[in-house]
C-alpha cells in the first residue's frame, strides 16, 4: 500500500512538473519562433543591420519592381509618406529612395520605423546600405524631414519574385518606452493635441 | 483515507448539511455529478447567448443588439462552450465512469478532484461578470488575437485573463488525476490493453491536456504584461510581433480540438458494441489511432493561418500534415461502421446519439479537409464555411456524445430507466434542429458571408432566417432533455445491474443505482 502511494505520489510530482514545464515551454516559444523565422527568413522582417560592404557581384539584367508603403502606428501624430511610390531595379544595382515625415505634435517625438517585406521570402535578398529604420528618429514640434533608404537586391532572388513590397510601421517610443506604462492614454493625448494644434491652424 | 460524506458533522441545520456534503465531497461519483450539473448550466447560458445572436442574424440590419453587444456574445459563446460546456461534461463523465470502469474505488488524488471542481465556478464567475462591468465583455472572439485583445481590448479583457488561469488550472489538476488514476488504481488483471476504449480516450486526453493548457496560460500571460506592464511579445511598435500571438494560441488550439472530440471518439466506442451486441472491431487499431491523432494535432497548428502570408512550403507542409489526420479518424470509422456489421442492432436513444455522432461527425470531417486545401482555404478563410464546420464537428463530436453517454450511463447512476420514447423524440428533434440550423451555414460561407460580424448583405437573407429557426428547434430541444434527465432522477421503471443486453464490463457488474461506493475491494479481471 505504501509503496503504491509512493508511487501515486511520484507520478503526481511528474505530470506537476510536465505542466509546469509546458507553461514555461510557452514563453520560450518566443525566442524559438525569432530564430525559427531568421533562419528561414520566412516572416518578411528584414535584418536590422546595414549590409557593410557592398556586393562585388555584376549587375544583372533582370528587373524586379520595389513598391513602398508606409504606416502610422496607432498614436503616432506624424506624417509618414513614401516620396516615389514604385522602383524598377536592377538585380545588384545600388539604389536610393526617401520616406517623407513631418511631426504635427506640439512637442518633440521619437519615432522608430519597423520594416517588412512581401513576400516573405524575399525579405533576405533585400540588402539595406542605408536605412532610417536602424536608428530613432527624433522631431522638433512641426519639423518635417526626409529620410533615407539605400539598397539593393542580392542577384539570387528567386526567378519566381517579379514584385515586392517594402513597407515600414512609424511607431511612437518616446511614449511606449520611456514612460513604460499607460501608453495609449499618453499618445491619445499627443493626438489629440495634434488635433488640436490641427484645427486652430 | 478517503474522506467520506457521512463524516461530515451531523446535527446541524439540514441545508448546512446539504451545502457542506456538496461543497466538501471527495468522492469521485458526487464530483461527477456536479461537473454535469455545472456543464449543463453553462451550456444553457452559452445556449441562449447563441439564442440572442440567432435572432438578430435572422434578418439583414440592426434589430435587438449593438454591434459590439453581438462581438461579445459571440466571444462568450465560444468560450463557455469549450471551457465551460464541452470539457467540464467530458471531466464529469470520466470522473464518474473512470473509476467504475477499471475497478479502482475512487480517484487517486480525492481532494484535489474537490478542489479541481470548485476553482470552476469561480473561474465562470468572473468570465461571466464581465457582461456588466463599464466597457463591455471581451468582444474579440474566442481565440482572443492580438493586438484586439492587447492594444484594443476592454478593460474587462483582465478578468478573462484570470478566468482563463483559473480554468486552465483546474484542467490540470483533473488530467493529473486521471492518469495517475489510470497508471496506479487498475483492478488486478486490468492490463492497458484491456481497459475501455472510454479510459483510453481520457487517458490520451489528459495528456495533451497537461502538454497544451499550461501554453494557453503562457499565451494569456503573455497579454496580461503587454496590456498592463510594458512587454511586447505581441506589439510589433515594440519589436514583437502580433503574429506570434496566433502561433502560441493555434499551438495550444489544435490540439485543444482533439481535447473536445477524443472522449467522444471513447463514448462511441462504447455505446456502439453494445447496442451491436457484438464486441468493438479493431480495438488495438483504435488505440493507435487515438495516439496518432494526439501526436499529429501537434504538428497543425499552421492551417489556422494559412491566410496570414505563410510561404508556400509551410503552408504545404500544414496542408499535407492536416490531411494526414483524415487517416487514423477514417480507421475509426471503419472501425465502427465493421463493428455494426452482421451485428444483432437495436435502436435504443444512446445508440441513436451515437450513429448521429458518427454520420455528422464525418460530414464536419469532410468539410474539414476541404478547408485544409490551401487555395480553397483562401476562399474559406473566416467565412460562414468555417462557423458550419466547426459546429459538425463540435456539435455531433461533443455534445451528441455527451448526451449519448448521460442517456447510455444514466439508469446505473440513477438506477431507473429514463423514458425511451421521449428519449427518441429528443434525438430526432436534435438532428433536425443541428441540420437546420447549420447547414445552411456552408452555403451562405461559400457565397462569401463573413464570420463575426453582427450585419450581412440581403442576398444572405433567407438563408440565415432557416439557420435562425434551426436554432430554435435547437435550443428548445435542450429543454425536453432537462426534463428527461430530472424525470429519470425521479423516478422511473427500475434498472437491471446490466441495464442494457449487450452490455459489457465493470460497471455493469455493480448494482443500479451504483452504490456510494464501489470496489473497495478490486474485482479480478481474468
Amino acid at each position: 500500500m505504501t509503496d503504491s502511494r509512493d508511487r501515486q505520489r511520484k507520478h503526481t510530482a511528474l505530470l506537476l512538473l510536465v505542466a509546469v514545464g509546458m507553461f514555461g515551454f510557452a514563453f520560450a516559444l518566443v525566442p524559438l519562433y525569432n530564430v525559427f523565422c531568421e533562419l528561414t527568413g520566412i516572416n518578411g522582417k528584414t535584418s536590422g543591420q546595414a549590409t557593410v560592404s557592398v556586393q562585388t557581384s555584376p549587375i544583372l539584367e533582370r528587373e524586379v519592381t520595389i513598391q513602398f508603403l508606409a504606416h502610422v502606428g496607432r498614436g503616432m501624430p506624424w506624417e509618414f509618406r513614401p516620396m516615389e511610390s514604385r522602383l524598377r531595379v536592377r538585380l545588384g544595382e545600388v539604389n536610393e529612395t526617401r520616406f517623407y515625415v513631418r511631426n504635427h505634435a506640439n512637442q518633440a517625438v521619437t519615432g522608430q520605423a519597423v520594416p517588412s517585406v512581401a513576400p516573405g521570402l524575399a525579405a533576405r535578398y533585400l540588402h539595406k546600405i542605408e536605412c532610417f529604420c536602424f536608428t530613432q528618429q527624433t522631431l522638433e514640434a512641426g519639423e518635417e524631414m526626409e529620410m533615407l533608404v539605400k539598397f539593393y537586391m542580392g542577384v539570387d532572388l528567386p526567378a519566381d519574385i517579379n514584385t515586392l513590397s517594402l513597407s515600414y510601421a512609424l511607431f511612437p517610443v518616446t511614449v511606449a518606452q520611456t514612460t513604460g506604462l499607460e501608453i495609449d492614454r499618453d499618445s491619445s493625448d499627443i493626438t489629440s493635441a495634434a488635433h488640436e494644434e490641427h484645427s486652430g491652424s | 483515507m478517503i474522506a467520506h460524506a457521512e463524516n461530515i458533522p451531523r446535527g446541524r441545520h439540514p441545508l448546512v448539511q446539504f451545502i457542506a456534503r456538496w461543497v466538501l465531497t471527495t468522492n469521485h461519483k458526487e464530483i461527477g455529478t456536479l461537473y454535469l450539473c455545472l456543464s449543463f448550466t453553462l451550456f444553457m447560458i452559452a445556449g441562449a447567448m447563441a439564442m440572442l445572436f440567432r435572432l438578430e442574424l435572422a434578418q439583414p440590419g440592426l434589430q435587438f443588439v449593438t454591434a459590439n453587444f453581438y462581438n461579445q456574445t459571440v466571444t462568450l459563446h465560444g468560450l463557455i462552450m469549450v471551457f465551460g460546456a464541452v470539457m467540464p461534461a467530458f471531466v464529469g463523465l470520466a470522473n464518474w465512469m473512470i473509476p467504475m470502469m477499471i475497478g479502482a474505488p475512487d480517484m487517486a488524488l480525492p481532494r484535489l478532484n474537490n478542489f479541481s471542481f470548485w476553482i470552476l465556478p469561480f473561474a465562470f464567475f468572473m468570465l461571466l461578470s464581465t457582461l456588466f462591468m463599464e466597457g463591455g465583455a471581451p468582444n474579440f472572439g474566442w481565440t482572443l488575437y492580438a493586438p484586439l485583445s492587447t492594444t484594443y481590448g476592454p478593460p474587462s479583457t483582465d478578468f478573462l485573463i484570470f478566468g482563463i488561469h483559473l480554468m486552465g488550472i483546474s484542467s490540470v489538476l483533473g488530467a493529473i488525476n486521471i492518469i495517475v488514476t489510470i497508471f496506479n488504481l487498475r483492478a488486478p488483471g486490468m492490463t492497458l490493453m484491456k481497459m475501455p476504449l472510454f479510459v483510453w480516450t481520457w487517458l490520451i486526453t489528459a495528456f495533451l491536456l497537461i502538454m497544451v493548457m499550461p501554453v494557453l496560460a503562457g499565451a494569456v500571460t503573455m497579454m496580461l504584461t503587454d496590456r498592463h506592464f510594458g512587454t511586447s511579445f505581441f506589439s510589433a511598435a515594440g519589436g514583437g510581433d502580433p503574429l506570434l500571438f496566433q502561433h502560441v494560441f493555434w499551438f495550444f488550439g489544435h490540439p485543444e480540438v482533439y481535447i473536445l472530440i477524443l472522449p467522444g471518439f471513447g463514448i462511441a466506442s462504447q455505446i456502439i458494441p453494445t447496442f451491436s451486441r457484438k464486441k468493438l472491431f479493431g480495438y488495438r487499431s483504435m488505440v493507435y489511432a487515438t495516439v496518432s491523432i494526439a501526436i499529429l494535432s501537434f504538428i497543425v497548428w499552421g492551417h489556422h493561418m494559412f491566410a496570414t502570408g505563410m510561404p508556400l512550403v509551410t503552408e504545404l507542409f500544414f496542408m499535407y500534415a492536416t490531411m494526414l489526420i483524415a487517416i487514423p479518424t477514417g480507421v475509426k470509422v471503419f472501425n465502427w461502421v465493421a463493428t455494426m456489421w452482421r451485428g444483432s442492432l437495436t435502436f435504443e436513444t444512446p445508440m441513436l446519439f451515437a450513429l448521429g455522432f458518427v454520420v455528422m461527425f464525418t460530414i464536419g470531417g469532410l468539410s474539414g479537409l476541404m478547408l485544409a486545401i490551401v487555395p480553397a482555404d483562401f476562399q474559406y478563410h473566416d467565412t460562414f464555411f468555417v462557423v458550419a464546420h466547426l459546429h459538425y464537428v463540435l456539435y455531433p463530436g461533443a455534445i451528441f456524445a455527451t448526451m449519448g453517454a448521460v442517456y447510455y450511463w444514466l439508469p446505473k447512476w440513477t438506477g431507473n430507466m429514463y423514458n425511451e420514447r421521449l428519449g427518441k423524440i429528443h434525438f430526432w428533434i436534435a438532428v433536425v434542429g443541428l441540420n437546420v440550423t447549420f447547414f445552411p451555414m456552408h452555403f451562405v460561407g461559400l457565397a462569401g458571408m463573413p464570420r463575426r460580424i453582427v450585419d450581412y448583405s440581403l442576398p444572405f437573407s433567407d438563408l440565415n432566417l432557416v439557420s435562425s429557426i434551426g436554432a430554435g428547434i435547437l435550443g428548445l430541444s435542450q429543454l425536453l432533455f432537462l426534463y428527461i434527465v430530472v424525470q429519470t432522477i425521479r423516478g422511473g421503471e427500475k434498472a437491471t445491474d446490466q441495464v442494457w443486453e449487450g452490455a459489457e464490463g465493470l460497471e455493469w457488474t455493480i448494482p443500479s443505482p451504483a452504490p456510494h461506493h464501489t470496489f473497495e475491494t478490486p474485482p479480478h479481471v481474468e
